[in-house]
């Protein structure tokens, strides 16, 4: 990914969506520390006064991973330890994390941690296999909450959820934003970013070439980039076709814009790639509704070069 | 007709997952079943797809009752059905290319000679690029990988075609673009389709009927 500029705010929450494999993970784990030892980043990534591009292993796991960062993990079964129970793994969260010190107040601290997400209290004693996909889920948030991190990383924390647990789980992280909490959620799920989001960033092939405010996204006037149109436009309760082709590779991009080979809109000037202006990289943003006038949307807006 | 008759499978015979469960599928019908995660009807999927015997009930296909499950089943009925899973990773071999993982049901039926081209025709039809073949699982994107699975079901040309949330770890365009090619595959041979899924939207939109759960299994 490259080039992807953005902000959240304490009470806001930002969806950072895409096609799997646009790179929307990559940038999880760069702003955690975690990719992997050839991975090279640039620019900066302000949390207070700390950047993490550049911050050394031992400032990451001292003082930012689950102390000022907490992350709510994929595959929240995935993400625990399969041989201990949950009181077990927010035990040692909370010894790890937070200053309480004695068997039973942490188990005191640990049992708040799990009413805060509304983990019932009678399967703490239970393992990862134990739990349906939502209390894993709420096992997982719990873990992520304990050092009260002020920035909460949700990397597609509900792939593979019914939709009455997406909503739940959306919900519960929503209650944390309103709690004071940042949250970036990483996600595929439009349905579930309409739910929960404040503003919107869509990703596609390593750059974010939409970034606005969520109603006006899902609402009026609607997504501006044409490849923001028709990731929505594929929903099932729209119009249900996907966009053409495949996303192309990340370590071979076509000079100029990525989306250009895959777009409608395409003409010459994409061979440039489109700066990013006011909220969208597009040389011919989408002015109004498809829905509402379709050759009116095919005329191309008049973009400053 | 791909019919299941009070058919009730678990893996342990003292708490079945699915009880007394009836469901039918005419052929070149769409029939979504709707449940939420947990109710068993991976399951009964598994059952549809000759995946897993059940422990009572029968399962009557295009009009023969199915007397084998897994390895056991005759290979035209077998082959008479394709599957596709939620999570085509763990539903694909990692070390197997692309083009090996979509020609493998046409090499374990004999028809080795002509893989080379019926895997170039599936690959243009889920719309993976010739590049993308030579790649192992690890190499591409879930979207991706899904396609060659779906392109993989496709090989025998079934009469049937069970989905098990297929979408379920899909973005919405991959969904679609997945969704058309089913239907495109339908509508050109006449398949029956049983899609398994919780997404009410979804199936509602993609099946001719969907029938929630409750309605077809006793709980």
């Amino acid at each position: 990914m490259s080039g992807a500029s953005f902000d959240v705010a304490p009470g806001e929450c930002l969806a950072l969506i895409g096609e799997s494999g646009c790179g929307k993970s990559v940038l999880a784990s760069a702003l955690l520390g975690l990719l992997p030892a050839n991975a090279r980043t640039a620019g900066h990534a302000h949390l207070g006064g700390l950047d993490l591009l550049t911050a050394g292993e031992r400032t990451l796991a001292r003082t930012v991973r689950g102390r000022r960062v907490g992350l709510v993990p994929q595959s929240p079964a995935a993400h625990l330890t399969p041989v201990r129970t949950i009181r077990s793994h927010l035990e040692e969260t909370v010894a790890h994390l937070t200053g309480v010190r004695g068997r039973a107040a942490r188990r005191a601290a640990a049992e708040q941690a799990a009413h805060r997400t509304e983990f019932p209290l009678d399967h703490l004693d239970r393992h990862p296999h134990e739990l349906s996909g939502g209390l894993a889920q709420r096992a997982a948030t719990a873990l992520a909450l304990v050092g009260d991190a002020p920035l909460l990383l949700a990397d597609e924390p509900t792939t593979g959820l019914d939709r009455d647990l997406v909503d739940r789980t959306v919900d519960e992280l929503r209650r944390h934003v309103d709690d004071g909490h940042a949250l970036l959620m990483i996600t595929h799920d439009l349905t579930a970013a309409e739910r929960i989001a404040d503003r919107v960033a869509v990703m596609y092939a390593g750059r974010i070439v939409e970034l606005t405010d969520a109603a006006r996204f899902f609402g009026t006037p609607g997504p501006r980039h044409p490849y923001s149109r028709g990731l929505l436009e594929a929903l099932p309760e729209r119009s249900f076709t996907p966009v053409p082709g495949l996303p192309p590779e990340l370590g071979s991009l076509p000079e100029g814009c990525a989306f250009a080979p895959r777009c409608d809109r395409a003409t010459d000037a994409c061979a440039a790639l489109p700066p990013f202006e006011h909220t969208v990289a597009c040389h011919h943003p989408v002015t109004a509704t498809p829905a509402d006038t379709p050759t009116a949307a095919r005329t191309p807006e008049d973009t400053r070069a | 007709m791909l019919e299941l008759r009070a058919v009730t499978a678990g893996y342990d015979r003292r708490a079945p997952v699915v009880r007394d469960a009836n469901l039918t599928v005419a052929p070149g019908e769409a029939v979504g079943l709707l449940g939420p995660s947990g109710c068993g009807k991976s399951t009964l999927a598994r059952v549809a797809a000759l995946l897993h015997r059940p422990d009572a009930g029968e399962i009557v296909l295009d009009g023969t009752p199915v007397r084998g499950f897994r390895h056991r089943a005759p290979r035209e009925q077998r082959t008479a059905i394709g599957v596709v899973f939620q999570q085509p990773r763990l539903a694909a071999d990692p070390r197997l290319r692309l083009a090996d993982l979509i020609a493998e049901p046409l090499r374990a039926t004999g028809r080795r000679a002509s893989a080379a081209d019926r895997v170039a025709g599936l690959a243009d039809t889920v719309g993976l690029t010739p590049d993308l073949l030579g790649r192992r699982p690890h190499e591409v994107s879930d979207g991706q990988l899904q396609r060659a699975c779906l392109a993989r079901a496709l090989a025998l040309h079934p009469r049937w075609l069970v989905c098990d949330e297929m979408t379920a770890m899909l973005d919405a365009s991959t969904t679609a673009a997945l969704v058309r090619v089913v239907e495109d595959y339908r509508a050109s041979t006449g398949a029956g389709l049983l899609s398994v899924g919780h997404d009410r939207t979804l199936l509602n939109r993609w099946c001719d009927r969907t029938v929630p759960w409750e309605a077809v299994a006793a709980s």
